[in-house]
Parts: C-alpha cells; sequence; structure tokens
C-alpha cells in the first residue's frame, strides 16, 4: 500500500478552492521561499517542534530522551538535533505539550477515510479535497494514487502547487485534477532564484501547458512589501497571465504568522521585521488586474 | 425601519428596572381566604383569574399600540405566592443580587411578613412537593444528581396553535356549555369532577374578557384627555379593538395581535408556567390577514412591521417571575421563553415561509430584544433565500435566530405518536422542545446530571462532595477487570436514580393536577374542553414528560478515558487515576495531559469517543423513554440544559477527561471545552452521530469569530453547514459569532457592553448579566477559526 508523509489534515478549509473543503498538508518542499509561513512543510523528514511559550521548565523530556539529545539549560531544554533520532517520547511525554510532533506517515487508505468523512460538507456546498504542502507534486506516487481514489469516489480535486517540477509528473495526474491553485511568486528570474532558491523558467512553462491543455487553474500570487509588490512585477505578471486561461487570481498579502515556527524548529528567519503589505496597496495591485479584465480577489 | 414610537417604547423597556409587585399576590391571598373550601379547586383558581383581571391596575403605555401588561407597569413582577411563598430573606437576596435582581420595597417585605407568609407558607406548592418527596429524592436534589422545575413554577412549557385566530372566547365558551351538556352523569365516574373542570374555564374565559372590556373603557377614558389628536384617534382605535377581542375572533391583523396579548397575559397571570406562553407559528397565523388586508390596501408592509415591533416590546417587558436557589442556578436569566417560530412547513407538507416570515425576521433584526426568543424552522423545502437572510441576523453575532430542522421536528413527533397534520403544525419552544403546539403538555421535569452519576459510580455509590452514601453499591471501580463492568456498574446507577426522579415526579404531576388546575390555559389547548380535563391533569391530546440529560460531552470524555488509557492503552492504572483526580490532578500533571491532550474526544468525528456517546446516549434513552407519567403519557428525554450545565459542573470534583473540579460542564450535546479540534465539521459529524429523532430536542452551540463568517461566501458556508447538520437529522444548531477580544472586554468594561448580547444555551442574554463563572464558559467555548 503506497503511503506518504503528510504534516496535517486541515477539515473546514473554506479558502483553498471552492466550498467546504479538506486540505491535505503534504510534507517536502524543493523551494526555500524566504516568506513560507509553512517551514514546517520545508524538509521531507518528519520533524519536532518546541513551542517554547508552553514550556513549564519540568524536565521531564530530558528524563525521557534515549538519545541524550536534549540538555538542560537554565532549566530550559535544549535540542541537539544532530543527536534526535525523532522517536518522539519526548512529545508524548511533555505534560505541557510543548513539544509537537510534526509529519505522519499515512496509508492511502487511512487518509482516504479521513477525507471521506466530510463528504457530506462536500457536497452540500460543492467543495472538495485540496491537496497542498510542502509541495504536493514531490510525493508524486502516492498523491496521484490518493487523487485516483478520490475521482472514484467522485470528490472534488484542487492540487496547490508551486509548479516546480517535471512536466510528466503534471502528466500522470492531469486527467484525476479538477481544479488547480497554481502559485505565482516572481516573474523575475534572479530574483526568483535569489528569494525561492530555484529559477522559474519550468514553473512558466508548466503553467503555459496546464493552460493550453485547457485545465481550470487558479492563481495565487503571495504580496511581500519591497520583494515583488513593484510594478514591473505586477505588470509582467499581468502580460504573462492574459496570455493564458485562468480562472480567477488570488492575491495573498503577507502575514507574520508563520514567524514563531521558524523558532519552534530552530530556523532562522530571513523576513523579521517585515511588515505585511498596505491594505491600500493591495487594492492598487487588485485594480491593475480588474483593468485587464482579470477575476481577482484578496485572500484565499 | 423603527419609527420614532418604537424607537421609545423599545428604549423605556430597555432601562425598566424590574422590581416586585405585590399586586398579583394580594388579590390571590383575598381570593383563596374568601372562598377556599367553598368551591371547587378549579372554580376556585378560575376566580383567582377573574379578581384579578377586574381589579388589576390596567396601563396603556405612551404610543402603544397593543396593550396590556401583566404588572401595573413595564417589568413590574408580580409573585405567585400559591407556588412558591418567598420568605423575607428570599426578598432580600432579589433585592441585592447583583445579576438578575428585581427591587423590592419596604412595603412589599411587610405584605410578605404580614400578609402572605402566615397564610401561604404552608399552602404552597413548594411546600407541597418538599413534603411529599421521599429521603432518597432530597438527597440527590441536594447532592445535584438533578433539579426538579416544579419547585418554583408551574407547568406548562407549551404553546398556542391557531385556534385563537379562528374563535373568540365567546365561542370557547359555548363550546365549554355543549361539553358539560354532554356529559354522562349515568355512567361517568368522573362527571362531576368534569363538570367542575368546565365551569371553571367557562370563568376563565369570563376573565379574559373582562380583561378586554376593561381596556377598552380605559383607552376610551384617556382618548378623552388626550390632546393629541392622532393619539387620541389611536386610542379610540384600540378601544374599538379591545371592544371586539378576545370575545369575538379578530377580523385583522392588528386585532390578532392583541388577541394573541391578551391570552399571553392570561396565561402567566393565572399560574407562572415555565417558558411562559408563545405564539408558536405566528407567521402562519399572521398571513391570512396580513395577505387579505394588504391586498385590500387597508395594511402595508411598514405599518405591519411597527404593530409587529409593538408586539415584540411587550414581551420584553414581562421577564420571567423571580426565582431563587436552585431553580435560579438552572435558569438564571430573565428571559421567559417565549420563542417565536418562523418558516417550517404547513399542516399539508408544503413550505411554509411567506411574507410575513421575512417581516418577523426584519422584526427580530431591528428590535434587538432579549424576548421575545426567536427561532427559525429550516425543512429542505425552505428557500436558500430564507435561510440566508436568517444567517445574515445570526452573524450578527447576539444569539438569535436559533436555527431548527423542520424535518427532524416531525419525524420526532410522527415517532411519539402525533398525526402528521399536527407535528407538521408544531414546532420548538422553550430552549430547542418539540411540541405540538395547542394540543401538547410536554413538561420539562428537571435536568439529569449525567457526569455526577458517573463521579458517584467511580466511588462505588458515595458522593465525594458530601461523604454521604446516596447511590447503590456498584462494586470498587479499582477491581472492574474491563470497561464494560464499569459501564454495567453506571448503567446500574442510572437505573437507581432514574427510579428516584421518575417516582417524584408522578407524584409532583398528582399534586399539580389536583391543587393547581390551570382552566385559562386548558381552554386554549386541545383536547381539554372535549375531554372535561384539565391541562395538568391530562387534558391535552398528547401529554409527555421530559427529564434533560446534561453533560453527554463531559461523560462520553470520561467515559472515553478510561476505555482508552486504563484499559486499552494501560497509560495508567484506575487507582492512579483516582488519585489524580482526587488531588484535583495537582502533582499528575502527565496524567492531565494525557486524558486532556492525547486522548479521543466526543467532537471531533472520532468514532472511538462518538461510539461511547451513542452508548451512553441510548442508556439514557432506555431507562427513561416510554416510562408511564402521570397523565396518561410517557417519559421521554431530551438533552438541552439552559444555565444547569454550570450548576452541575460545580458540583462535581475533577473528572477523567482531565477537567478540573467544580468547574461547568458542555452545554447540550456540544463536545466539553477544548475537546473539539477539528473544526466545525467535525463537531457537526459526532453530533449527528446521536439518534436526535428519538428525543424531543437536543442543543448544539458552536462559537466563531467574525472573521470566519465574513461575506458572501462566509454566509454560504455557515449554510451549508447548517443544512449538512441537519442533511444528519441535527435538531438544533445556534451560533455564538462574537470575538474573544470583544467578551474579555465586555467582562472588563460591563457599562460599554450593555447590549451585548450572546448566545448561552438554548436562548440569548445580555452578556453583562451573566455570572462570571459563565462569563468564563463562554469566553473559553472554543473559538473556532480557521
Amino acid at each position: 500500500m503506497t503511503s506518504g508523509t503528510i504534516i496535517n489534515i486541515q477539515k473546514y478549509s473554506i479558502h483553498d478552492g471552492p466550498g467546504i473543503r479538506t486540505t491535505v498538508f503534504l510534507k517536502g518542499c524543493p523551494l526555500k521561499c524566504w516568506w513560507c509561513h509553512n517551514p514546517e512543510s520545508q524538509s521531507y523528514k518528519q520533524e519536532i517542534m518546541f513551542f517554547e511559550e508552553r514550556c513549564i521548565k519540568c524536565k521531564a523530556c530530558e528524563g525521557k530522551c534515549q538519545q541524550q539529545a536534549i540538555r538542560i539549560n537554565d532549566s530550559f531544554p535544549i535540542v541537539n538535533r544532530k543527536k534526535c533520532i525523532l522517536c518522539g517520547e519526548c512529545a508524548n511525554f511533555c505534560p505541557n505539550n510543548a513539544r509537537e510532533y510534526v509529519g505522519k506517515n499515512i496509508t492511502v487508505k487511512d487518509l482516504m477515510k479521513e477525507i471521506q468523512k466530510d463528504e457530506i460538507f462536500y457536497e452540500e456546498s460543492g467543495g472538495g479535497v485540496t491537496f497542498s504542502g510542502g509541495e504536493p507534486m514531490v510525493q508524486i506516487d502516492f498523491l496521484n494514487e490518493v487523487l485516483k481514489n478520490c475521482k472514484d469516489m467522485d470528490i472534488h480535486t484542487a492540487v496547490d502547487t508551486s509548479g516546480y517540477t517535471n512536466w510528466k509528473n503534471f502528466n500522470k495526474i492531469i486527467d484525476k485534477v479538477d481544479l488547480f491553485l497554481y502559485d505565482l511568486k516572481l516573474m523575475n528570474n534572479e530574483k526568483h532564484l535569489k528569494y525561492i532558491g530555484v529559477p522559474n523558467n519550468s514553473i512558466l512553462e508548466n503553467l503555459k501547458k496546464l493552460s493550453d491543455i485547457g485545465a481550470n487553474i487558479f492563481i495565487r500570487m503571495p504580496i511581500i512589501a519591497g520583494i515583488n509588490d513593484d510594478n514591473e512585477h505586477i505588470i509582467e505578471s499581468i502580460k504573462f497571465l492574459s496570455s493564458l486561461n485562468i480562472m480567477q487570481i488570488n492575491l495573498l498579502p503577507y502575514h507574520k504568522m508563520g514567524m514563531d515556527k521558524y523558532k519552534r524548529l530552530g530556523l532562522d528567519y530571513n523576513l523579521s521585521g517585515m511588515e505585511k503589505p498596505t491594505d491600500e496597496r493591495m487594492i492598487e495591485i487588485a485594480n491593475e488586474f480588474k483593468s485587464s479584465g482579470m477575476k481577482i480577489k484578496i485572500g484565499g | 425601519m423603527m419609527t420614532e414610537r418604537v424607537r421609545k417604547l423599545r428604549e423605556e423597556s430597555l432601562k425598566a428596572i424590574p422590581y416586585i409587585s405585590m399586586e398579583r399576590a394580594k388579590i390571590v391571598d383575598e381570593v383563596y381566604k374568601k372562598n377556599e373550601g367553598s368551591v371547587s379547586i378549579p372554580v376556585l383558581r378560575a376566580l383567582v383569574l377573574k379578581e384579578l383581571m377586574s381589579q388589576k391596575k390596567l396601563c396603556i403605555n405612551d404610543g402603544e399600540l397593543i396593550v396590556g401588561e401583566r404588572g401595573e407597569k413595564p417589568v413590574a413582577t408580580p409573585t405567585y405566592p400559591e407556588l412558591c411563598c418567598h420568605t423575607v430573606e428570599d426578598f432580600q437576596v432579589m433585592n441585592d443580587r447583583e445579576k438578575i435582581f428585581f427591587k423590592v420595597s419596604e412595603e412589599a417585605k411587610k405584605i410578605q411578613q404580614e400578609v402572605i407568609i402566615p397564610y401561604w407558607e404552608k399552602r404552597s406548592m413548594r411546600y407541597h412537593i418538599l413534603n411529599n418527596m421521599t429521603q432518597e429524592w432530597k438527597d440527590c436534589y441536594a447532592a445535584g444528581i438533578f433539579t426538579e422545575f416544579m419547585e418554583q413554577r408551574g407547568p406548562g412549557h407549551t404553546v398556542a396553535d391557531d385556534k385563537i385566530y379562528k374563535k373568540g372566547f365567546l365561542e370557547f365558551q359555548k363550546e365549554i356549555q355543549e361539553s358539560i351538556q354532554n356529559l354522562d352523569f349515568h355512567n361517568d365516574d368522573e362527571a362531576l369532577d368534569k363538570k367542575e373542570q368546565l365551569k371553571a374555564m367557562s370563568i376563565a374565559c369570563d376573565a379574559i374578557m373582562i380583561l378586554g372590556k376593561r381596556y377598552a373603557e380605559l383607552a376610551i377614558e384617556m382618548a378623552e384627555e388626550e390632546k393629541n389628536p392622532n393619539r387620541k384617534e389611536e386610542l379610540l382605535h384600540i378601544a374599538e379593538i379591545c371592544s371586539w377581542v378576545p370575545a369575538n375572533a379578530p377580523r385583522t391583523f392588528e386585532e390578532a395581535l392583541q388577541m394573541y396579548w391578551f391570552v399571553h397575559l392570561c396565561v402567566i397571570s393565572e399560574l407562572n408556567p415555565w417558558d411562559s406562553f408563545n405564539p408558536g407559528r405566528l407567521d402562519q397565523h399572521l398571513y391570512p390577514f396580513y395577505k387579505k388586508e394588504v391586498e385590500c390596501g387597508k395594511l402595508n408592509r411598514e405599518k405591519a412591521e411597527e404593530l409587529l415591533q409593538c408586539f415584540w416590546i411587550k414581551f420584553n417587558n414581562q421577564p420571567a417571575p423571580p426565582k431563587v436557589g436552585v431553580t435560579l442556578k438552572e435558569s438564571g436569566t430573565y428571559t421567559d421563553f417565549a420563542n417565536i417560530n418562523s418558516g417550517g412547513l404547513k399542516a399539508d407538507g408544503s413550505d411554509g415561509v411567506n411574507e410575513v416570515s421575512y417581516l418577523v425576521l426584519d422584526v427580530i433584526d431591528e428590535m434587538r430584544l432579549l424576548q421575545p426568543s426567536s427561532n427559525v424552522q429550516v425543512s429542505k423545502k425552505t428557500p436558500q433565500r430564507f435561510l440566508k437572510r436568517a444567517l445574515k441576523i445570526v452573524r450578527k453575532g447576539w444569539g438569535q435566530p436559533s436555527l431548527f430542522n423542520a424535518d427532524a421536528v416531525v419525524q420526532e413527533m410522527l415517532r411519539a405518536g402525533k398525526t402528521i397534520e399536527d407535528a407538521r403544525c408544531g414546532g420548538t419552544s422553550g430552549c430547542v422542545e418539540t411540541g405540538a403546539f395547542g394540543k401538547e403538555a410536554y413538561i420539562l421535569t428537571g435536568y439529569m446530571n449525567l457526569p455526577k452519576i458517573l463521579e458517584i459510580t467511580l466511588n462505588n455509590g458515595l458522593d465525594p462532595a458530601s461523604g454521604k452514601v446516596i447511590g447503590i453499591e456498584t462494586g470498587n471501580p479499582t477491581e472492574f477487570e474491563s470497561y464494560e463492568e464499569l459501564f454495567e456498574a453506571f448503567k446500574k446507577q442510572l437505573h437507581y436514580f432514574i427510579d428516584i426522579k421518575v417516582i417524584g415526579n408522578r407524584v409532583i404531576e398528582k399534586l399539580y393536577a389536583t391543587k393547581m388546575p390551570v382552566p385559562f390555559l386548558s381552554v386554549i389547548i386541545d383536547d381539554c374542553i372535549s375531554k372535561g380535563k384539565d391541562y395538568n391533569g391530562g387534558g391535552a391530546r398528547y401529554n409527555t414528560t421530559y427529564i434533560q440529560g446534561v453533560g453527554i460531552g463531559n461523560i462520553t470524555d470520561c467515559l472515553t478515558s478510561i476505555k482508552y488509557n486504563v484499559f486499552d492503552k494501560k497509560n495508567f492504572t484506575m487507582s492512579q487515576l483516582l488519585a489524580a483526580m482526587k488531588c484535583n490532578f495537582e502533582g499528575y500533571k502527565d496524567i492531565q495531559n494525557l486524558v486532556k491532550n492525547k486522548t479521543p474526544k466526543y467532537g471531533n468525528d472520532d468514532d472511538y469517543a462518538d461510539e461511547i456517546m451513542q452508548e451512553v446516549f441510548y442508556a439514557y434513552y432506555n431507562e427513561v423513554n416510554g416510562r408511564p407519567n402521570g397523565r396518561g403519557g410517557v417519559h421521554r428525554i431530551n438533552m438541552l440544559p439552559t444555565t444547569c450545565h454550570v450548576y452541575f459542573g460545580s458540583v462535581i470534583g475533577a473528572t477523567p477527561d482531565g477537567r478540573e473540579a467544580y468547574l461547568p460542564l458542555a452545554d447540550g450535546i456540544s463536545p466539553s471545552k477544548g475537546a473539539d479540534r477539528n473544526g466545525p465539521t467535525g463537531v457537526i459529524k459526532s453530533a449527528g452521530k446521536m439518534d436526535h429523532i428519538i428525543t424531543g430536542g437536543t442543543l448544539l452551540n458552536q462559537k466563531f469569530t467574525p472573521t470566519v463568517v465574513e461575506g458572501e461566501e462566509g454566509l454560504d458556508n455557515l449554510a451549508h453547514l447548517v443544512r449538512s447538520y441537519f442533511k444528519l437529522d441535527g435538531h438544533h444548531i445556534q451560533f455564538n459569532i462574537v470575538s474573544k477580544e470583544t467578551l474579555v472586554n465586555a467582562q472588563k468594561n460591563p457599562d460599554e457592553y450593555k447590549d451585548l448580547i450572546v448566545r448561552v444555551a438554548g436562548y440569548s442574554d445580555y452578556f453583562c448579566n451573566l455570572s462570571k463563572v459563565l462569563q468564563d464558559e463562554i469566553i473559553e467555548r472554543t473559538d473556532q477559526t480557521f
């Protein structure tokens, strides 16, 4: 039985496609966006998050760790992530849930069971299931298998992707995907390399091919002040997108919600101090798109 | 739009300070002293009402179009010494308490002390009830195993149907006479009793007609004095209406409202029945009048709206009569639970939504009053536009209207043996109770504290709070070898306690039937006239007795916790768990964390927990459902708490689900606090696994912050949630849409948030009127943000 690694199954998801949906977050991503608000989705491996504010300094975790990966400093636990084998014992025994295990292996069968639990809401609302991440295309065999099962069950499917993958992966799943939520982050390749860590040519090519085939596409554009809220990027995007067949564009203003997660994972955050774009700027950008005749929405 | 007239009346209603009026007590006292022993009890009760309606001070408020107050002016609140004879200390408490107070004058205290107490102390129903209960019953009552509804208020819980819009009281009186003439003194041993009941009903008809006539006279008097020509004309018009209804059937929209209001006043003056009284399917009753008058140009939407608004204010002017002790704890509110239904189905099964239904929603939206409560009956035939219009009001976050599944309500009634027409013309009242309007006496008798019964089970019959043995010995829980053994022990305790409650109920029903008939209410509930029987004595067509289950979310999580941690995973032993509970988890934070955070919980669509919920639900259902009551009907269950979940929590120590001692229980069938972590669909799926159709109502609360329900999409999603829950046969759902921040601020600065209304449990209340514990509980209820 095929299985995959997921972070979370989010029920009553109302911003990831039409209707009431279940969003499955798959773990692992080839991109490293500076603004990523789900840093726990980047690594392909399971991880343990530490919520500093929940720690009651009881030292229970130190005693439970078989690898001696936890040492107490000023009655606060410090984890040596090199020694840690992610057995999860410290998370199980933390009396205040200051440690949470991120990432779970799940079989297609078990995942389908969870997805099907909310079928009545999908039917009523015209919703379904959305696969997000991370980058769901990374676990293509698992994704393909789950999509096939969803189609057998007549459940509406959406895939939220960065597009950074080999076209043949799209080819595998395209007949089982009712809607693509496709990210468009930076038109400028140099900047793309700098802020995301990979070039953007395959992303743009794949999007064009999807459009040519006639797939249903919603474009999702994160807007980060000083990085991609400049007129040049907006005009380039409009030029590119108006040549394609796009149903709707969602502008997603940068938010800081992910900031604490970096700390919990022991990672650095490149954008500390970054503010969210102003409402005025968001409206200006939205108007640019509108005047080119595109259906635009601020937010998911 | 609110007219200037309505705005003023509304403001006066809101700022009026509730106080105790002794007018009623004095009249009741006089009538009893004069007539007790010389007439039959039903006739005595009818004479009480007749004297009340003949002597009470009348009141027409400036500018109002619908007239009549229960007291001498708005929010003047009478006492009912024949039900509950308050001590002078009770009066002091009512006067002094911070919440739900009633101001009591020195004069009132003096009357109570010198006139009322000496005569009524040992004549009140409360006295008779407590005197007739067994020691076991009293121990359970003191321990908080169950509450008793009838110790301070009368049975009622019923709703008007359409008959008062088709017949006047002269016609009712004629029917009563016919029924007397048809009595069979040759063969019917009860013929004389019936004659007395019917005589009393006829006197009760006189009482309401006297009230109407007196209001007509007062309006004429006031018109003569009135300088403003417009108001003069209005008063003359009121006089004209009051000299027609209630004696005759209403001819116009306005007369229909006035007719209902006179009926309402008589029901709540005769006794103080639970849930006061209720026009029920108001949109259905008013529509024929509305349609006819609008078509001939005598009425327009604006005028109808203003009349309805005036009507609304009348409800708000009548706070629930003062309660004390446990009754106050289980129902701590000024709301008297008149709960107006809109939408639903017609008798022929077609969609009931009409223009008046929309009009009623507009009135609810604009009036924003605590009373009356309002609800929308949603069937699969209900137009989406209507549901969304209702949800737009819900989204404003003050807790009205609540939403009911009309199709489920009909099925519940059919299962209980009602005809399809009676079922379709029924609805829900009080908090969430299903009833055949105008035809059923459905009496709620008290709440049953399910988690407390588990606590007693885990202590082998002992109540740890009092140290008394109040249950039976069902074995030392540390010796149980399986979860099933524990559950069997729980079922034995449950059986024992339900026995005690049901016996108590039957005795109390008999006491009410013999000592406290309600001839007026009997006139308007089928088939009291044709049977010659009182409402309290089995005269209604359907007679149901409810015991309301409380804390299903908590008991499910408690049993799940034990099954999962002690028996399945062996995370700790029963002794360890009991020790942790005894210490209120002090020094056992690891166990508390395991049971609180790492154990399956009801409310997440997790079958492990939800199957245990079903098991407890059926155990309760099987224990109660079908036991005969004393009025020719049976006992049934429903699942609602009013404010009792706070009181019930306060008598229970720490529980196996990690809840600390004395904290509130979950309300209705909602998951316990913080247990639902998978969002609203998880809650709805879990709650949908209960068999709602075999109950007489269940209550589910969901709290959202405003951002979740923003915009057209937010509204659509809310509607989808409602429709999905109703597809699963869910009975009722209600939403609280207030940010946590707002609530915290309101708690700190009550003066700035005086008008903040929140959903409590099946009804709404001013947040600032709630006790601190209840406020905290509402703040803590899971905030669903996604």
